[in-house]
Parts: C-alpha cells; sequence; structure tokens
C-alpha cells in the first residue's frame, strides 16, 4: 500500500508498504530518518518515542496505515536552521548522553514537556519521562538537562 | 508478523460490515496491544479493521447527568477532560498511573477494555498456555507468578486482567455498548468480561464482529473516592494490587461504598463481598479490615503469589481509611 505522511513539515509518500510496517520502520527504512531508534518493539523503552499530530507516541506500535494523512515530526525535525534546538543544546551541556541510544527519544519527550509546562516539577519531569529508558545515565543528568531546557524557556515566556 | 488484510474504516458502519464479513478480524485502534501481540505472532487475525478513525472521540453529557465517553477516545484526552477531572476524578487517576505518556496518547478506551493479560507465558510461544493455544496446559502455575492473580482463577489459567482504567470503571457502574451489523446493546461492565473457567481464551461475552462505541457512566456519587496502586517501581508498571474506592459516611457509619480491585483477578473486580459488609457498619479501621477479610476469603494463591493477599488486605484498608479522613473533614 501507500502510504502519505507529513514528515517535519514536508509532504513523504512511500510505496509497496506492507501493513505490518510500523511507522517507525517506514521512518528509518522507507523514509531515511534513522533517529528514531528501534530497541524493544514493545512499547517498553521510548527510545522511538515521535511526534504524532502534536503527540509524543511509541513509533514501534503505530502500523504504518494509522499514520497515513498525519503529521510526524522525529528529532530530526526540532533543529532549527540556526543550530540544534535549546532541549538539544540542554543535553549537550548537562552531558546527558552516553552512549545516545535513549536520546533521540528521551529529546522528543523533553521536547513536548518544555513547551507544554516549563514550570514542571522534578516529579513531574520524572513522570514525564517515564516512557524513556535510558541504561547509562542513571537519569540524573538527564534531569539537569531537562531543568535546564525548561528553565530556558520559561525564561523567554516572561 | 503474519500477512493479513488491512482495511481503513471511514465510520462506524464500515467497520462493522467489514468485521462481519472477514471472520476473525481484529480491530485496530490505538494498536499498542495488538500490533504487539501480532508481532510476537500472539494474535494472527487474516483481516485488521483500522478504526482508529472513527468519529468516537467525544465527551458527552447525558439526560441522567452521566457521561457518554467514545470508545476511540484517547486515555490521554479522558484524564484531561474537564468533567472527568472534576467529576470522577478517581478515573483520571486510574487513566494516569497507566502506562507511560507515549501510550496514554495512543490507547484508546475500547482498546484498554479489551487490552489482553500481561502474562509471560501468554507472549511467549516457547511455553505452554490455555489462553493463546487451547488445550496446552499453563506454564504460569508451575512457573513464575508472582503477578497472578488470586480471585476468580480456575485450573486452567491464572492470569490478571492488566488494566488500571477498568477498574476504576467497575467502581463506577460503567455500561459498555456496542454495535455489530445485527444493530447495538449495552453490556453492564460487570457483564463484560468472563471468569476463564476451562475456557480462557473467551475471555469477554462479546461477538468477535461487534465494535465497542462508546462507555456510559451514571451520574456522579459526592462522595470522596480515589484510585491507589501499587507496583514494583514509581511509575510505568502494571498493578500488583490496586483499589478503587468511594466512600460515603454519615454520622459515623457507612452510607455507601464503591470498591474494585486490580492485578489480583481476571477480570475488573468489583468487590461485592466487602462492599456488603461494609454498608451500614460504623466507618472504623475494624470494619475495612473485616471487610477485606470477606472480600479475600476465597483467595487461592500460587507459589510466588502469596504476598498478594496481605498487600490487597492493606491497600484496601488504607485507602478506606484515608477516604474516611477525608469525608469527616469536608
Ligand atoms: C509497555 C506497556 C505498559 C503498559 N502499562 C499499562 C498499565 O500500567 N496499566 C494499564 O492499564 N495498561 C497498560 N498498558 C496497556 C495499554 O493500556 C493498552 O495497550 C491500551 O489501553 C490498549 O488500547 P489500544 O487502543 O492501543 O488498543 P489496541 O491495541 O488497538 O486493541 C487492543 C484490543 O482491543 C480490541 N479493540 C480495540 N478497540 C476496540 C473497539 N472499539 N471495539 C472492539 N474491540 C476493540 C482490539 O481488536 C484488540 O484486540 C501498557 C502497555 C504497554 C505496551
Ligand atoms: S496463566 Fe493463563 S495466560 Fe498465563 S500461561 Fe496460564 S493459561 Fe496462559
Ligand atoms: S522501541 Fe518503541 S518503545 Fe522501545
Ligand atoms: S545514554 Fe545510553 S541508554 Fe541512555
Amino acid at each position: 500500500m501507500r502510504v502519505t505522511i507529513e514528515v517535519n513539515g514536508e509532504r513523504r509518500t512511500a510505496d509497496d508498504v506492507w501493513p505490518g510496517e510500523s511507522l517507525l520502520y517506514v521512518l528509518r527504512e522507507r523514509l531515511g530518518l534513522p533517529g528514531a531508534k528501534n530497541a524493544c518493539e514493545q512499547g517498553e523503552c521510548g527510545s522511538c518515542t515521535v511526534y504524532l499530530d502534536d503527540t509524543p507516541v511509541c513509533a514501534c506500535l503505530v502500523a504504518a496505515g494509522q499514520a497515513e494523512g498525519r503529521s510526524v515530526r522525529t528529532v530530526e525535525g526540532l533543529a532549527g536552521g540556526d543550530g540544534l534546538d535549546p532541549v538539544q543544546e540542554a543535553f549537550v551541556a548537562t552531558g546527558a548522553v552516553q552512549c545516545g541510544f535513549c536520546t533521540p527519544g528521551l529529546i522528543v519527550a523533553a521536547h513536548e514537556l518544555v513547551h507544554r509546562d516549563p514550570g514542571a516539577t522534578d516529579a513531574e519531569i520524572r513522570e514525564a519521562l517515564a516512557g524513556n529508558l535510558c541504561r547509562c545515565t542513571g537519569y540524573e543528568k538527564i534531569l539537569d538537562a531537562v531543568r535546564l531546557a525548561a528553565a530556558k524557556k520559561a525564561g523567554e515566556r516572561a | 508478523m503474519k500477512d493479513f488484510a488491512y482495511v481503513a474504516a471511514p465510520d462506524v458502519a464500515t467497520a462493522v460490515r467489514a468485521a462481519a464479513d472477514a471472520p476473525g478480524a481484529r480491530f485496530l485502534a490505538g494498536g499498542t496491544n495488538l500490533v504487539d501481540l501480532m508481532r510476537q505472532h500472539v494474535e494472527r487475525p487474516d483481516t485488521v479493521v483500522d478504526i482508529s478513525r472513527l468519529p468516537l472521540t467525544s465527551v458527552e453529557e447525558t439526560k441522567s447527568g452521566g457521561l457518554r465517553i467514545g470508545a476511540l477516545m484517547r486515555n490521554s484526552d479522558l484524564a484531561a477532560h474537564p468533567l472527568v477531572r472534576t467529576r470522577y476524578p478517581m478515573l483520571t487517576q486510574a487513566l494516569l498511573a497507566g502506562a507511560s505518556a507515549q501510550l496514554r496518547n495512543m490507547a484508546t478506551v475500547g482498546g484498554n477494555l479489551l487490552q489482553r493479560t500481561r502474562c509471560p507465558y501468554f507472549y511467549d510461544r516457547a511455553t505452554p498456555c490455555h489462553k493463546r493455544e487451547p488445550g496446552t496446559g499453563c506454564a504460569a502455575v508451575g512457573g513464575f507468578n508472582r503477578s497472578h492473580a488470586i480471585l476468580g482463577t480456575s485450573a486452567s489459567c491464572v492470569a490478571t486482567h492488566p488494566s488500571d482504567m477498568c477498574v476504576a470503571l467497575a467502581a463506577l457502574d460503567a455500561v459498555v455498548e456496542v454495535e455489530d451489523v445485527r444493530g447495538t446493546r449495552r453490556i453492564p461492565l460487570a457483564d463484560l468480561h468472563r471468569l476463564p473457567g476451562d475456557t480462557p481464551h473467551l475471555e469477554t461475552t462479546l461477538a468477535p464482529d461487534e465494535l465497542i462505541t462508546s462507555v456510559e457512566l451514571p451520574a456522579p456519587a459526592a462522595a470522596p473516592s480515589r484510585y491507589r496502586k501499587v507496583r514494583d517501581r514509581a511509575s510505568f508498571a502494571f498493578a500488583l494490587v490496586s483499589v478503587a474506592a468511594a466512600l460515603e459516611v454519615t454520622d459515623g457509619t457507612v452510607a455507601a461504598v464503591r470498591l474494585a480491585l486490580g492485578g489480583v483477578a481476571p477480570k475488573p473486580w468489583r468487590a461485592v463481598e466487602a462492599e456488603r459488609v461494609l454498608t451500614g457498619a460504623p466507618a472504623t479501621e475494624e470494619s475495612f479490615r473485616a471487610a477485606a477479610d470477606a472480600e479475600l476469603a476465597p483467595a487461592v494463591t500460587l507459589d510466588g503469589n502469596e504476598f498478594k493477599v496481605e498487600l490487597a488486605r492493606r491497600t484496601i484498608v488504607a485507602t478506606l481509611r484515608d477516604l474516611a479522613r477525608e469525608g469527616s473533614r469536608a
């Protein structure tokens, strides 16, 4: 089947998609966007997190056909023309990246949180990111990164 | 994943017709459970009817003061809905206690109702499982059964129904509305899920081609209510035990109580026996304990899940105690 999705602001089409393929597979293998990662393929780790119509989802559990005609934003679509997104910058600045496998998913989840609620408490940050597992950092630096990005966002709004 | 025909349904009529025409078809809503199960070859439908675009995504007030919730409403939208948050806070709490933000953003009300068990052997095709393949056996009975059920089980199957949302819906006396090519009908939530008996593969009273269209909640009660979930970590884990409760105390006596349990049974478990013991009894810790004991008396435990009896008892008592305090402050 043919699947047409708006990906990072651009209309993209994939042909000969098998209905059993996931949105994650279509993005990575057919549209050349390897940012979202495939780790568990069971909804447990969040490394495949992308925006689907403005809300973060696990792309590994979205069937290709479900994404037809909808809009997707991946980690590749966050940075603007003039450099990284502030959430990405915060991950770099705080050393929140080790092996980096969890990073794209965490950046998308953190991006959504920081835009929705830049005043989030630590408990709220932990809860919002509970669906993203990281086996390297122990999460402390990730919390630092999110706090930093949120503070910057709150500053912009003030 | 096995090959299958994919049908995207624009409306309810097309969806139920497609399901009626293809025996063994599955409806695809959020996909968070079905895609996983198909990938693991536990579900092997020939036809998948994608219902994710059906316009069943609203919350409406009913004439009797309750709410009608569209079956395709996402778990995150339902939890955040102002009428749900203010009138049925227990339901919002239960929804937010389930899964992760990403999953709640896809998961729907209908899919949450019909999600399958998380028994690890059900997912593992190398092991016997009566639910997956009737007649093969049950690997959980002599295996890893820490997460399994203590009430309503049978010799055939000891799996739990894993939903949080459903426990709140059981306490709230929700009614499920379904439709197929023959027409529509209403099923009280208590009658939607079956106990395993010797047919654990039959989990509900729905026909395979019946589509859940909405869930109706009766008018809310004024009593303080709460959903309390006990699990292995603070977030993103299934319930070991959960309690949905509402308690109305008048002059120190229990005037009305609703109590349902999760994580302990093959279906969302309305604690009828506990409610019977409590109604009209003094609102004291002794009564709460007697009620929990009455409910849990028929519990049958396995090697790994004996702890659930005491955990359920304490969670019931603590939840009721908190609600009684809250009520007396009001
Ligand atoms: C990692 C992980 C952790 C989770 N943790 C929790 C948790 O802590 N608590 C919890 O409660 N849940 C948890 N879940 C389960 C989650 O809540 C369910 O997967 C979700 O609610 C299913 O909804 P869906 O719309 O995605 O269903 P789908 O996967 O689309 O469908 C599930 C089943 O329901 C049927 N179906 C769906 N809609 C209808 C309808 N309208 N009419 C008839 N049949 C229908 C489908 O045919 C299928 O058989 C977790 C899931 C994952 C993957
Ligand atoms: S408990 Fe039920 S689901 Fe689990 S292995 Fe036994 S029969 Fe299968
Ligand atoms: S790869 Fe999707 S949640 Fe792990
Ligand atoms: S940095 Fe390695 S998994 Fe998170």
